[in-house]
């Protein structure tokens, strides 16, 4: 197992009480993988600890990017959340974090 | 062809480098336009509140001394036009106020323009019904009483008009945000409101560079091995007149442009990619070709749109109570544990003094807190320190003042290695509600003013 991080980058931004991270494979190998593992389900699960409603990804395959849209994981957003990071600024640093199984020979 | 159109981005939030618009022209003197953005989506109630205890100070007052910094630059003879929304709630009052900077600097032949139109607080608060929250679906009845701001997100074409009539500092409030990019574009190249795929590409160059230095390497994953990440340089689109672009940053300033940085700057805060909502086009980035062109410079084409949607985005606020947030530092031995219950003492003497708060919350900085319960990767007994950080918020003002004065008496009744506590009592902040709704584009007349057309 390893980091997420290894084989991608990411950015996440807000959007009122909904946040986006654009995850993105550091080689056409990695994204290949990404687009059969890392799930909507698999993305939802490791962010219900923050209360996240529903994952939705969109496939952007010209950028090699996976944009994952994570709805009502602000708890308010930006202007209401009580939490330090209410604009979903270490989303991404944290998805980076996902332990994946991704096969050594790639 | 027409040469490429060289616009860079000063500002990509209200509260930005003060220093990059004078810095950028100075490492790029031939610059035709410099855009700053000023506004993110709760920025005009922030706007709304100053201008109740200080009329006239509705707008980012931050670019007046913008305008300042340039001077020297334009007096030198310097012709780079500017395009900002740092007009809020109040662009003809943020524009006199450029305008008096200016004539101080004998440089009122400069025209200033002010765009209006995008406040419909009116319009939502006339309305009988409809409006509902596009987070939600509530109706707007729901907060109506309480509404702060309603601003249209209006397109470039009132931009374009106003730079065709001959102004060289375009002042606007609520804008969308590429608008601004967008709005030279359409001045320089002659497009029409139908050349849609020109007018998508011109919008990816915008969203580029709307965020100042995300573009050139700013937040990037991999930051710390960034070249020069000490001083990040802020972003230049050179937009052609098909609409593509090349992204790219002064000579010698730090960061860096690659593929990898346009990339994450292109999907950041964006929905579904295949429809990238904006008053000037629909865009899909799921046509973009994004190609290095020589060092920090890449090329992004093959943006492709459609007609925009026949209403206006709205950004709605109102007014929902308060809220405060105190921090202090506690070291030592488990330093959690007695932050946790440092935490826990203070709402517990609140409460006993009869506050009442809707909402609370108590993090450790340092355990993970920023996403708690995920990717922590030890246990936080470790920790010999952590910044506590207590949160509170009410309908009323009273119990969140009180709260304010309770986080500094942990100095002498919390544990042992209390510290850290220097910057005075927490602010006491209002909470604005967010209220995303579309407004017919029949109900929203978009217009411009040039503020100093009589010669001197």
């Amino acid at each position: 197992m390893i980091p997420l991080r290894e084989i991608a980058f990411a950015r996440s931004g807000d959007k009122g009480s909904s946040a986006n991270i654009a995850v993105f494979g550091r080689t056409p190998a990695a994204y290949n993988w990404l687009r059969g593992h890392l799930t909507e389900a698999t993305v939802e699960a490791y962010f219900r600890p923050l209360g996240v409603e529903r994952v939705t990804r969109y496939d952007v395959p010209n950028l090699e990017a996976l944009n994952f849209v994570l709805t009502g994981v602000l708890a308010g957003g930006g202007s209401r959340s009580l939490r330090v990071d209410a604009q979903g600024k270490a989303l991404g640093m944290a998805l980076l974090e996902l332990q994946v199984d991704y096969p050594e020979n790639k | 062809m027409a040469p490429p159109l060289k616009i860079g981005n000063a500002s990509g939030f209200w509260g930005d480098q003060p220093g990059a618009a004078a810095r950028l022209v100075a490492d790029q003197p031939d610059l035709d336009y410099l855009t700053l953005d000023y506004l993110a989506e709760v920025s005009l109630s922030i706007m709304a509140i100053m201008r109740a205890e200080d009329p006239g100070a509705g707008y980012a007052r931050d670019f007046v001394d913008v305008v300042k910094s340039l001077c020297p630059f334009w007096s030198a003879g310097g012709r780079t036009k500017v395009v900002t929304n740092a007009g809020g709630l109040e662009p003809e009052a943020c524009a006199r106020a450029c305008v008096a900077v200016l004539r101080a600097a004998n440089l009122e032949h400069l025209r200033v323009a002010a765009v209006a139109g995008d406040d419909v607080l009116a319009v939502l608060k006339s309305a009988a019904g409809g409006f509902a929250s596009l987070d939600t679906g509530e109706p707007l009845s729901a907060v109506a009483p309480r509404l702060v701001t309603a601003n249209a997100y209006l397109g470039a074409g009132v931009i374009a008009d106003a730079l065709l009539a001959g102004a060289d500092i375009v002042v606007t409030g609520r804008v969308a945000d590429p608008s601004l990019t967008v709005g030279p574009c359409i001045a320089r190249f002659g497009w029409t409101a139908a050349d849609y795929d020109r007018l998508a590409g011109a919008t990816v160059a915008g969203h580029l560079i709307e965020c100042g230095t995300q573009a050139c390497g700013g937040i990037s994953t991999d930051w710390l091995d960034l070249a020069d990440n000490l001083a990040i340089g802020f972003p230049v689109a050179e937009v052609s007149a098909d609409g593509s672009c090349v992204v790219t940053k002064p000579a010698g300033s730090g960061g860096a442009v690659t593929a990898q940085t346009v990339k994450e700057q292109l999907l950041y805060e964006v929905g579904d990619p295949g429809n990238y909502l904006s008053p000037d086009a629909t865009v899909s980035f799921l046509t973009l070709r994004v190609e290095p062109a020589g060092a920090d410079r890449v090329r992004v084409s093959g943006a492709t749109g459609r007609a925009p949607p026949d209403s206006y985005k709205v950004s709605a606020t109102y007014r929902d109570g308060y809220r405060a947030h105190g921090m202090i530092t506690i070291f030592g031995h488990d330093a959690v544990k007695k932050a946790r219950r440092a935490g826990d003492g203070i709402l517990h003497r609140l409460k006993r003094e009869g506050c009442v708060f809707r909402e609370h919350l108590v993090e450790c900085l340092g355990t993970g807190a920023s996403v708690r319960g995920i990717a922590s990767r030890m246990s936080d007994t470790h920790l010999v320190e952590t910044v506590l950080r207590v949160s509170v918020a009410a309908d009323g003002k009273e119990p969140v003042e009180r709260f304010a004065k309770e986080i500094a008496p942990l100095v002498t009744c919390g544990p042992q290695g209390v510290t850290g506590y220097a910057s005075g009592r927490p602010k006491v902040l209002p909470v604005f509600g967010y209220w995303p709704t579309l407004v017919p584009r029949s109900a929203v007349a978009p217009s411009f003013r040039i503020m100093n057309l009589a010669r001197p």
